[in-house]
């Protein structure tokens, strides 16, 4: 096949030029908004602004960072969101997915409406949960009373604003995280499950030693994209809490703007950057790795 | 049946319960949009439409914030955002599909550094680097980071690698030149990916928020998420919660029609969007 396509090439056709040439356009673009933002941020972070001159602080920042109380809020906060959004994502996900998995018609209008709220902003999801958080009159309070149960100031009181900016975005995400688990589900040969059958597997055993080990991998590149959210999606913070109630819901991407924007301490959010882009680093590395299996894979077809 | 088998139908039951309330705030937000005197809170929390329904409440979120132009701008956006890379990521995916040249391997995965340092967290070294080209408060500015898409050439390159190389064999005897083959052999033939990737790549930039927060600060210049943040900030003072519920329908529905016409599509694409 190698020999047959060159063969079949004209001579004269510089391919390797070509080649450099058709990703140029993305290049520039990649150097712009991808490379060259981190060496900036690696850079800024060691650097801080005095009297209209930039002075070399070395790890001044990342100093000045760790001792700030609010930045480890954000950090220790950040923490808490990931397992308590990530985890009872995956685990509704997988249960929906399990429940929904035949396509009759009815399953197909229950997915569709767990799907919904992954469609719009997580601004728009914001706005109305404003309403369902609302103290006494909210729609949360509103039919707690009615089962007689005392509802909470969600958003106003620092020990439960985050748990329910946590409860908006299992909301939000977990229909996501869903189609995974179904397009991993239909991967499942039918065979397997007969086979636990004939051995006198109940639904729970075909569960743990069927279904279970066949969405493994799904089951790691799903949580690898909830972690990957968890630190990119911070718009809910800015509609609801601003981070308050005392830092209660900051988060770090949220922190990196407050730093920047309100505070204008440059310096700082530079730093910050480069934690959380560490963290992504750490993140991705694991996926990347993914991907290059899957790559390997196809060339080896 | 074994007696293992209650426990599905007991799922099944809860997952109904779930997705109940999964649908509750939807079923709110319909019910409030066009509950009549909307102010103040008392009543607002029922879900029981019992009333003659109104549109005054989006009568009044159109009145009160400058939609027609929000949407102007978010269409401008996304259409921007998707010519542009649906250029640069034909071109790249091809050149990564079918050609060989020095570095490839290396700048693939150059490429998927961007899968994850997506643009809204180096919002603070952009921002500067979009008012240096001189594109602050400007709606290029908000499109400028995302010109280039690791996912849209990884998903290009998947689709041209399908393609027969015979076609391209073919072509080539015909005299061909490398840009006739893209346009007339690899696209048409890669439509599907295509589609997915502009039902991903429309999505997510008519949802962006935090990214054009940054750069825009001229009202008139502001797209619907912008818009609805602010609309919504004014209403919550005014307790105006019906006139949110409207203003929230206004910015959503345009998508979840969208969904509603293409199902199968859009399920696909967000499927292919999980790489990155």
């Amino acid at each position: 096949m190698a020999v047959r396509r060159r063969l079949a090439l004209p001579a004269w056709r510089p391919k390797g030029l070509l080649g450099l040439a058709l990703l140029a356009p993305s290049l520039v673009f990649l150097g712009l908004f991808t490379y060259w933002p981190v060496l900036q941020v690696l850079w800024q972070s060691l650097h801080a602004e005095a009297r209209r001159q930039t002075v070399f602080v070395g790890l001044g920042n990342y100093r000045a960072l760790f001792a700030d109380p609010a930045f480890a809020a954000a950090l220790v906060n950040n923490l808490v969101y990931a397992l308590g959004t990530v985890v009872p994502s995956l685990v509704l996900a997988l249960g929906f997915a399990l429940a929904l998995s035949s396509s009759t018609r009815l399953n197909a209008a229950l997915r569709a409406i767990l799907f919904l709220p992954v469609l719009i902003p997580l601004v728009a999801a914001s706005s109305l949960f404003l309403f369902i958080f609302l103290p006494q009159v909210g729609l949360l309070d509103h039919y707690l009373a009615k089962l007689g149960v005392q509802g909470a100031n969600w958003l106003g009181d620092p020990d439960v604003a985050l748990w329910s900016l946590m409860g908006l975005t299992i909301w939000k995400n977990a229909g996501y995280y869903m189609l995974f688990f179904l397009a991993g589900l239909q991967g499942i040969p039918e065979e397997s499950y007969e086979a636990a059958r004939l051995d006198g597997a109940n639904s729970w055993q075909r569960l743990r030693y069927v279904t279970l080990p066949y969405l493994r991998p799904t089951l790691s590149f799903v949580a690898v994209i909830a972690l990957l959210n968890v630190v990119t999606q911070v718009d809910h913070i800015f509609i609801l809490t601003k981070g308050g109630p005392s830092d209660s819901t900051n988060l770090l991407l949220f922190y990196v703007y407050q730093q920047a924007v309100e505070r204008y301490d440059l310096g700082k959010a530079a730093a910050a950057t480069v934690v959380s882009l560490a963290l992504l680093l750490a993140l991705s590395a694991t996926s990347l790795r993914r991907m290059e299996r899957r790559t390997d894979a196809e060339e080896a077809r | 049946m074994i007696p293992g088998e209650i426990t599905p139908r007991l799922g099944f039951a809860a997952v109904l319960v779930l997705v109940a309330i999964w649908a509750t705030p939807f079923a709110w937000m319909l019910v409030a949009s066009v509950r009549p005197g909307a102010f103040g809170a008392g009543g607002m929390a029922s879900l029981v439409p019992d009333f003659v329904p109104t549109a005054a409440n989006f009568a009044e979120a159109w009145d009160s914030a400058d939609f027609a132009r929000y949407y102007l701008n978010t269409i401008l956006i996304c259409g921007g955002i998707l010519a542009v890379q649906i250029v640069t990521i034909s071109l790249a995916g091809y050149a990564f599909a079918r050609l060989r040249f020095p570095g490839r391997t290396f700048l693939f995965y150059a490429f998927l550094i961007q899968l994850m340092l997506v643009p809204v967290v180096l919002l603070v070294p952009n921002l500067r680097t979009v008012a240096q080209l001189g594109l602050y408060d400007t709606l290029p500015g908000v499109m400028a980071p995302y010109f280039a898409s690791a996912f849209g050439t990884f998903l290009m390159r998947q689709a041209f690698r399908t393609i027969p190389q015979e076609l391209e064999d073919a072509a080539l005897m015909d005299g061909a030149r490398w840009h006739e083959l893209v346009r007339h052999v690899y696209l048409p033939l890669a439509k599907p990916s295509l589609i997915a990737f502009s039902i991903v790549s429309v999505t997510s930039h008519w949802n962006e928020f935090l990214w054009p927060l940054m750069v825009i600060n001229d009202p008139d210049k502001r797209p619907l998420t912008l818009g609805l943040a602010t609309f919504t900030r004014g209403a919550e003072g005014a307790q105006a919660w019906g006139v949110i519920a409207a203003g929230t329908i206004l910015v959503i529905a345009p998508l979840v029609l969208a969904f509603a016409l293409f199902q199968r599509r859009f399920v696909n694409s967000f499927l292919a969007s999980g790489l990155k």
